[in-house]
């Protein structure tokens, strides 16, 4: 094991590297993408640490779960709030120590593990050259003829899928089965990950997908297409952070440190938009970029904090797999 | 009864066999360690398990009947390219899952061609998605493996049989009747259950086109335990409940299972005196030209999307590419050092216990296999170093069972026919398998390393539970480019995989028969 350690090693890093202390950053799969948020974020962070940022993708909590305490990680980006009840249960977490007041959510942020670093909301998204009247409000979407078809996500292996039964039951409540019910006949097909359903969205396969209110900033600001539109209901939007924290046991507490301070600064708030597509977490509205000011989004948020999520988690889904299944 | 291999052979073939049992139940126990006692199965798992049957039986079944009027076709007749779309035929059972469902749903799909022909002149359209979506998808993948195996039964009939049926002026019904329907009797059980149990396990179909929770498998049902619920204990019960089901029914299998043989001896169309003419030669063609639409039509949906996206594909594809082609080779050489000791072992007796063995790894779950093996490896090394070694296993694993189909009837009659002269010769360990073995069983080991390679190529698996940002593998990548909103340049990886699974597979069959008679 250790002349594999070593060749490893010696293969895979020049002399001067070797000496760099490596922060690892475990992180979704779609992070390290070349139009990811990762290499931005890498290159951002490498400039004045004097260090080596690399990060473990993969499966986030199942990896973590599994790895324990003999996880490599030093610090985790990218965990919803939905989850981090679970994340949190493990112990591994140390206090964040950045100031919460310094946040721009919409909602009120008092934890101190879990740092929001970007929100979205979760949303059906259209496009308005195929869809002349989109709905105005859940019950509108309730309401529309069965003809126009759904792709949503399976909340039993999507984040997105899982803030979807929780917006359900957000609003509707003991009536969550009776809405699924409801827009049973609407749904397409459910698909296990966001990137699947959106492929079959963009393809023209269906007329609308669950995404987020910040997807269409994606079409305007990379593809200049402003047929995409996120269909705005008064009843409210889910609410969807995704956090970075801190593992306790890092072996490189200030590199660790100096990553959560450098989440909360401006010269990362501001490449969360057009890296991550969605919104940044510490930065006044007057000072997204260019356009992003104008991107409509939702008066009324709707959230469950990770207490209330992971309490509502079972009902929800079951919710939605009993009127689905029928 | 055959000579029996030496005991050097003997010995590799027990080491290899115990391996592959090891490394089933070795996974288990290291998911054992960490099960708390918990959740029983739940409605929704019985409800899975019963989905599970049930397209399962479906797929198997529409798979071989519309493989019999396409292997009596194609038996038939001869024509121009006859050869060449047989071959191509065989690429839907080796293409990437996920590629495979993006061309049905392009060719299916709701705004796909086929809906768009229906709509113009003025018919209903057809829906992709639910218990029949699934079983579409099944019957794309797996038609092309029955029409194989049927297609050997054809061959397998002694020519004489049809020139004295023509010379009694049979008629097409009484041909039927009295000699493919006995043969048909003989193969179609085994191609059922093979059928059977290669749908048992999917996952990655019933994910995209089963059109919501009804359409849940018990592989997705272990995928949804493990990965987000983390119920060790659930997703383990679960394993044990298709390791059961899928091994009784492969055992069961074994039985009935026709072997598996190289093209060379069945693209050969035979004179067929009997081949009926007129509004049946029609029907014929109507069978191969339908057929070949079928299965050759989501192929072509494929590489059209993927061209407009090749030129937007990132440098990170092309390092993606690298990595699955070592995955891929990788697991062709774990393959040939299990199957080839294994099938030394098998040749060597008159009844095949150990093949029950190779067939294990068909029915165990990648994933359960992958976190057993992370769980045992994390408390003495870095898991990551091993992602891709893991992999590689579990893709040999998986074809192991074909592998074996393919090999074990050759080195049967080798051994049989050569094996007392390399006894008087002294000819034993490597010399014999140098000189004897492996000159002979070329095609075969090319045609096995082909089909694994491509299977291997394809495959998502446990990568996507170890890797990290230098292990990625095509499939991966390509759904990384999904993620980032890149739809266009995922399509394009799609296009490299089919590619890329394609050519090793014809590069493996090809490099077998290279140079080679027949």
């Amino acid at each position: 094991m250790k002349y594999l350690t070593f060749a490893a090693a010696t293969l895979c890093t020049t002399a001067a590297l070797a000496e760099t202390p490596v922060l690892t950053v475990y992180a979704g799969d779609y992070f390290t993408s070349e139009w990811g948020p990762g290499p931005v974020i890498e290159a951002g962070f490498e400039e004045f640490c004097d260090c080596d940022l690399q990060f473990a993708t993969g499966d986030l909590l199942p990896r973590l779960l599994l790895e324990g305490t003999r996880t490599k990680a030093d610090v985790v980006i990218g965990l919803t709030s939905d989850v981090t009840a679970k994340a949190r249960a493990t112990g591994l977490f140390a206090p964040h120590g950045q100031d919460n007041d310094a946040l721009t959510l919409p909602i009120a942020w008092s934890d101190d593990t879990f740092l929001p670093f970007n929100y979205g909301h979760t949303a059906f998204i259209y496009n308005e050259t195929r869809m002349d009247t989109p709905p105005a409000s859940f019950a509108d979407l309730l309401e529309m003829p069965d003809d126009v078809k759904i792709v949503i996500q399976d909340p039993r292996t999507s984040i997105s899928g899982l803030a979807l039964v929780l917006w359900v039951e957000a609003i509707y409540g003991d009536e969550a089965k009776a809405t699924w019910e409801k827009l049973a006949p609407k749904i397409l097909t459910v698909t296990k990950d966001w990137s699947s359903s959106y492929g079959m969205f963009t393809d023209g396969e269906a007329d609308m997908v669950l995404s987020y209110t910040t997807s269409p900033a994606y079409h305007m600001f990379a593809e200049e297409d402003f047929t995409k539109k996120a269909a705005i209901f008064p009843e409210g939007h889910y609410f969807m952070v995704e956090t970075v924290a801190k593992i306790a046991q890092t072996e490189q507490p200030e590199l660790a440190d100096a990553f959560m301070a450098y989440v909360m600064s401006e010269n990362f708030q501001t490449v969360i938009p057009t890296a991550n597509w969605s919104l940044p977490s510490a930065l006044p509205q007057d000072q997204w970029p260019e356009g992003w000011n104008e991107l409509p989004l939702p008066e009324k948020v709707l959230f469950y904090d990770e207490t209330q999520a992971a309490a509502l988690q079972e009902k929800a889904i079951e919710a939605w797999r009993s009127a689905l299944t029928q | 009864m055959a000579q029996r291999p030496d005991a050097v052979t003997r010995r590799f073939g027990i080491a290899a066999a115990f391996l592959v049992v090891a490394a089933i139940v070795l996974a288990c126990v290291g998911i054992a360690t960490r099960v708390e006692a918990g959740s029983m199965l739940g409605p929704g798992d019985w409800a899975a398990i019963r989905f599970t049957i049930v397209q399962s039986a479906l797929s198997a079944v529409f798979s071989v009947v519309l493989a019999i009027p396409l292997a009596r076709a194609l038996a038939r007749r001869r024509f121009v390219g006859r050869d060449a779309l047989v071959m191509l035929l065989g690429a839907p059972f080796i293409l990437p899952v996920i590629v495979a469902v993006l061309g049905l749903v392009t060719v299916f799909g709701r705004s796909g061609w086929v809906n768009v022909a229906l709509g113009t002149i003025g018919l209903p359209g057809v829906s992709v998605y639910g218990l029949h979506g699934v079983v579409l998808a099944h019957v794309f993948f797996n038609l092309p493996l029955a029409t194989r195996l049927l297609l050997q039964g054809w061959a397998a009939i002694p020519s004489e049989r049809f020139r004295l049926t023509a010379q009694l002026r049979l008629s097409p019904r009484a041909v039927f009747r009295a000699v493919e329907g006995p043969m048909l009797r003989q193969v179609v059980p085994g191609a059922l259950a093979l059928v059977f149990v290669i749908c048992l396990t999917s996952f990655a179909v019933a994910l995209t086109l089963g059109g919501g929770p009804k359409a849940t498998t018990i592989e997705l049902a272990i995928y949804q335990a493990f990965k987000f619920d983390f119920d060790l204990g659930r997703a383990a019960r679960l394993s044990v409940v298709q390791l059961v089901m899928a091994g009784g029914i492969a055992l069961l299998a074994l039985r009935l299972v026709p072997t598996i043989r190289v093209g060379g001896g069945l693209d050969r169309a035979r004179r067929r005196w009997d081949a009926p003419q007129g509004w049946r030669r029609w029907s014929d063609s109507g069978v191969i030209a339908l057929g070949a639409g079928f299965l050759l039509l989501p192929l072509a949906a494929v590489v059209l999307r993927g061209v407009a996206g090749l030129p937007q594909m990132p440098g990170q594809v092309y390092q993606a590419v690298w990595v699955s082609l070592g995955v891929s080779v990788g697991s062709i050489l774990v393959m040939l050092a299990l199957a080839l000791p294994m099938a030394g072992l098998i040749a060597g007796r008159s009844r095949g216990g150990i093949e029950a063995v190779g067939l294990l790894g068909l029915s165990a779950s990648p994933l359960m296999i992958g976190t057993g093996w992370f769980i045992l490896i994390n408390p003495v090394a870095d898991p990551r170093l091993f992602a891709l070694p893991v992999t590689m296993i579990v893709n040999a694993m998986m074809s192991l069972p074909f592998a074996l189909r393919i090999l074990v009837p050759p080195m049967r009659d080798t051994l049989q026919v050569y094996g007392r002269l390399s006894n008087v010769l002294g000819m034993r360990g490597w010399p014999l398998w140098r000189w004897l073995i492996l000159p002979r069983l070329r095609a075969q080991i090319g045609f096995a390393a082909g089909l694994t390679g491509a299977l291997s190529m394809g495959d998502l698996g446990v990568i996507a539970l170890f890797a990290d940002q230098d292990r990625v593998t095509l499939p991966l990548q390509m759904y990384r480019l999904m993620g980032a909103y890149r739809m266009e340049a995922a399509a394009g990886a799609a296009l490299l995989l089919l590619a890329l699974s394609l050519g090793i597979f014809w590069i493996c069959d090809k490099g077998g028969r290279w140079n080679a008679d027949t």
